[in-house]
């Protein structure tokens, strides 16, 4: 985002080469105190903030940050780091590539941000401010003192528009207060990043290592929080440093080189997400593992039906449900008429084959159709598919998928001899049983995003990306439309009925309930497809980070209680309105949106 | 202004000239009650560029679209190469028809090169298994359709901004990507539907050398315009349809020189004329005054051939 500066030189604008702060302080002086409230919030972190450790996380140690002071003491750290850097000390200056005063807005936000969240909580919860030792007040003073010096630095104003004198009072407020608002979005906005120097490969790849352990330890330290206060506190260091990182021109650097290594990339991402387990020392949070990876990998056999050829598929969780229910009929579960136990290898075809029928059968008579007609279609046909399996109970219809009770007491899968029913260990890691499905499903994601790779990247994505862009132009350029979405439509039903297979085994049951429309837990057709919008139409990324966002935060935030689905519209509203291409931008997408604002068009890589 | 209707050498490859590609026989388009065209014959022929003029709502639009499959002709037959074209528009395309939008029809979010990649759908055959395997086979045909994309944005003149956006190109650069995207299909017919409309006479004479070079290439043209300078210095042969009925067909010459088609755009002296009495009024002060012996019906006949 680049601000307009060559104000003109118009009689009484004051704005010209106006570059001060937000706040009234000399910007030495805020540099200064930016900088030593960001050491101080370093320090006060080893210091004690309240007396008990009623409050979780005991914060009652001298010495020892615990819970909530460790994320602070990560932002005082990031505060501390950008406010050094922007003084432009050697050795820190490879930190803010895109310059540092930003970065060092948004760090210093972000630590001002938690504790003072902290501080809140801590007195809410405990009954007062008595509650607070000392180490807590100087806490809540270095990050005021950080954050307001940090908004002292000066940035550069944009230009106010002239006001038309003969507005109203209210047109007039409106001006000023969206002069006001494009005032503190350049505040906070960043320069563009230099370019990466040009270094060894084996350089860049250690870079690309350092930015997945990272992603790994704060994906890890997320899932892994035990408690409300200290997940709402990862959440606001994340997301604001997240933003400082991005602010510094880090992000686009990292971006730059992962771009230049992608087969790397990928395959390290998939290494570091295989470390997860070996992280954990129960099989607590595997669990989540295994359930956010299940409903990631469906968002992602989703986003080639929504994201690439555009056709808007509401009832796509029923392909995992048949899928799921194909795998279970042969697993030898009790419950199934089927008196057979199929090995894994022949469930997952028979799985796949299953919903790839059932996806040709539904897609045949409905894809003939564009736009709404087939969100609408799709989502009656999803809701057929699980009122179907409630009703195939010997009583309704043909006993087959044994009603509403669903199939049970599906075994555990034994694949070359190993029973992923049971703890194993390796070297000395206790790897339990739903380790061992997040293995096989890693597998399975693996398996989705080859296939979301090269088919986007080749003849047939490029018809599906022409269909969805402008379905008569793709005809007239020799696309056989109906054929093209027919097989994006299969595509996307095989992948969800693969990921199906072992969701039967993970949870054991599978009934009808657990295939709706929407409801609070995921995966269900309206959480995949937000998943999809939100993480980013088209990415691979997008669909997996959102899944996990989606999955995670009403898993952890159980106050929310029935507030969950509100939220999460609420959620959904905003970022829609202010970043309508999702959290990972499809740089395709990112230039659809906002044109005006990125000038430059190149795009260095075709596909998605 | 010379009016350069000789066909030049045509590439080695095409078929003799003369031979009819496109034959067009009594198509006729009816939407309920209304026949937006009726029961035109129209030929083109190999390395021939021909017009298709008409004032706006004539039915060339609709017409094109009968040809191209994306409307089945309520009755009549259109033969591509004796061959009765499909009624799919893919098929059509497959055939050997390409054509272009009127509102240009671009892939907005693909990059230029991906919008001509998009062209050669019909000449690759990589299915889905193909992509998702990546066998020699994959990279040497998808290596070979860059290599053919690229030679086609050099032809018109965009393979600097191959990896540009398409919806970011300026207008006249749409355009001609559009047409570049439409050779991608190695087609023997290109029809293009307003190919100038909304450029300046730079970017218009830059389509006429642009036309021509296709021709040269042995792909024959059919062309809507309404650009007449545009039409008459490019065209072997102007049809000029009226109300949805083609009304004459011949060189330039001839249709310039047509009462019938300045009637139809610019309209007939009324029956009853209304303003007959000013008109005359206004006749007799200019005979006054003149006095020459020249007849009204005479100069507008006159202007009309400056246009």
């Amino acid at each position: 985002m680049t601000t307009q500066t060559t104000a003109p030189k118009t009689a009484g604008a004051s704005a010209a080469a106006d570059t001060s702060g937000l706040i009234g302080i000399p910007a030495p002086l805020g540099r200064a105190l930016a900088t030593g409230g960001g050491v101080l919030t370093v320090v006060s972190t080893f210091l004690a903030w309240t007396w008990t450790a009623e409050f979780p996380g005991d914060l009652t140690v001298y010495g020892y940050p615990g819970g909530l002071q460790v994320l602070v003491l990560v932002a005082g750290a990031l505060t501390t780091l950008f406010g050094l850097a922007s003084y432009g000390v050697k050795g820190l200056r490879w930190l803010v590539p895109a310059g540092a005063d930003a970065a060092l807005k948004f760090a210093a936000l972000a630590a001002f941000a938690a504790t003072w969240y902290t501080i809140v909580a801590i007195s809410a919860q405990l009954g007062g401010l008595v509650n607070l030792e000392p180490g807590g007040y100087v806490a809540a003073a270095a990050t005021l003192i950080a954050l307001v010096g940090s908004l002292a630095l000066p940035f550069e104003r944009p230009e106010p528009d002239p006001i038309d004198p003969d507005d109203a009072g209210w047109e007039q407020f409106k001006h000023t207060a969206s002069h006001h608002w494009q005032t503190v979005k350049a505040a906070f906005a960043t320069g563009t990043p230099r370019p990466v120097r040009a270094l060894p490969s084996y350089a860049e790849i250690l870079i690309i290592v350092a930015v997945l352990a990272i992603a790994l330890l704060v994906f890890t330290y997320g899932i892994g929080t035990e408690y409300d206060e200290l997940f709402v506190g990862f959440l606001i260091v994340a997301g604001l440093g997240f933003a400082a990182v991005h602010r510094a021109g880090l992000i686009a650097q990292a971006t730059e080189i992962t771009s230049r290594h992608q087969n790397i990339t990928v395959c390290g991402a998939f290494v570091a997400a295989a470390c997860f387990p070996f992280t954990q020392s129960d099989d607590q949070y595997a669990t989540l593992g295994v359930y956010i990876l299940i409903f990631a990998t469906v968002a992602l056999g989703l986003n080639i039906v929504v994201g690439l050829a555009g056709l808007l598929d509401l009832g796509y969780v029923a392909f995992l449900g048949v899928g799921a229910y194909a795998a279970a009929l042969v697993s030898g579960s009790p419950s199934s008429p089927f008196d057979v136990h199929f090995p894994f290898w022949a469930a997952v075809i028979v799985g796949a084959l299953a919903s790839l029928v059932f996806g040709v059968l539904i897609g045949a008579p409905t894809l003939r159709l564009r736009g709404d007609y087939l969100a609408i279609v799709t989502l009656g046909f999803g809701e057929i598919f699980r009122i179907t399996a409630n009703n195939l109970d010997g009583t309704s219809g043909p006993d087959l998928t044994n009603g509403s009770n669903g199939v049970s007491s599906i075994p555990d899968l034994k694949i070359l001899g190993l029973d992923l029913g049971v703890q194993h260990d390796i070297g000395g890691f206790t790897i339990g049983r739903f380790a061992n499905y997040f293995f096989l499903m890693l597998i399975i994601t693996a398996v989705v995003v080859l296939v979301f790779r090269r088919s986007g990247d080749s003849r047939i994505g490029r018809a599906w990306v022409a269909i969805r862009e402008d379905e008569t132009a793709a005809l007239a350029m020799g696309i056989n439309g109906f054929r093209v979405k027919l097989i994006a439509f299969a595509v996307g039903a095989t992948l969800a009925g693969l990921a199906g297979t072992v969701q039967a085994h993970v949870t054991y049951t599978v009934t009808p309930e657990q295939y709706l429309f929407a409801g609070t837990t995921p995966p269900n057709s309206a959480f995949l497809l937000a998943a999809v919008v939100l993480g980013g139409m088209g990415t691979i990324a997008g669909p997996l980070i959102g899944a996990s966002l989606l999955f995670l935060i009403p898993n952890k935030l159980q106050f929310l209680g029935d507030y969950q689905l509100f939220a999460f519209g609420l959620a959904l509203v905003l970022l829609m309105r202010f970043r309508p291409e999702g959290l990972i931008a499809n740089r395709r997408r990112k230039l659809e949106f906002h044109e005006e604002a990125e000038a430059p068009t190149t795009l260095s890589k075709t596909g998605a | 202004m010379t009016t350069d209707t000789t066909t030049k050498d045509t590439a080695p490859g095409a078929p003799a000239p003369g031979t009819t590609i496109l034959d067009a026989r009594g198509v006729t388009m009816r939407f309920g009650g209304l026949t937006a065209v009726n029961g035109v014959d129209l030929t083109v022929g190999s390395g021939e560029i021909v017009g298709l003029i008409g004032p706006n709502g004539a039915g060339k639009t609709t017409f094109f679209n009968c040809l191209t499959g994306l409307y089945i002709p309520t009755e009549g037959e259109v033969r591509y190469k004796d061959k009765v074209l499909p009624a799919k528009s893919f098929k059509v395309t497959a055939a050997g028809v390409a054509r272009t939008f009127q509102n240009i029809r671009l892939f907005g979010n693909m990059s230029v090169l991906e919008n001509v990649l998009v062209g050669r759908h019909t000449r690759t055959k990589e299915g889905f298994w193909s992509a998702v395997l990546r066998g020699p086979g994959f990279h040497r045909a998808e290596k070979a359709s860059r290599e053919r994309a690229l030679e086609l944005l050099e032809f018109v003149g965009l393979a600097a901004k191959a990896d540009h956006l398409a919806r970011n190109l300026p207008y006249g650069e749409q355009r001609k990507l559009e047409i570049a995207r439409a050779l991608a299909s190695e087609p023997g017919l290109l029809l293009l539907d307003e190919p100038t409309a909304g450029m300046n006479p730079q970017e218009t004479r830059a389509t006429e050398e642009l036309v021509f070079a296709i021709r040269d290439k042995g792909i024959a043209v059919l062309v809507i315009e309404h650009d007449m300078r545009f039409i008459f210095n490019l065209c072997d042969r102007v049809a000029v349809l009226v109300q949805g009925e083609k009304l004459i067909e011949g060189d330039s010459a001839t249709v310039q020189g047509d009462e019938r088609v300045v009637a139809a755009y610019l309209g007939e002296p009324l029956a009853n004329d209304p303003g007959a009495a000013e008109a005359a009024e206004v006749e007799a002060a200019e005979a006054a005054q003149a006095s020459g012996a020249d007849t009204t019906t005479d100069t507008a006949a006159g202007k009309e051939n400056d246009r």
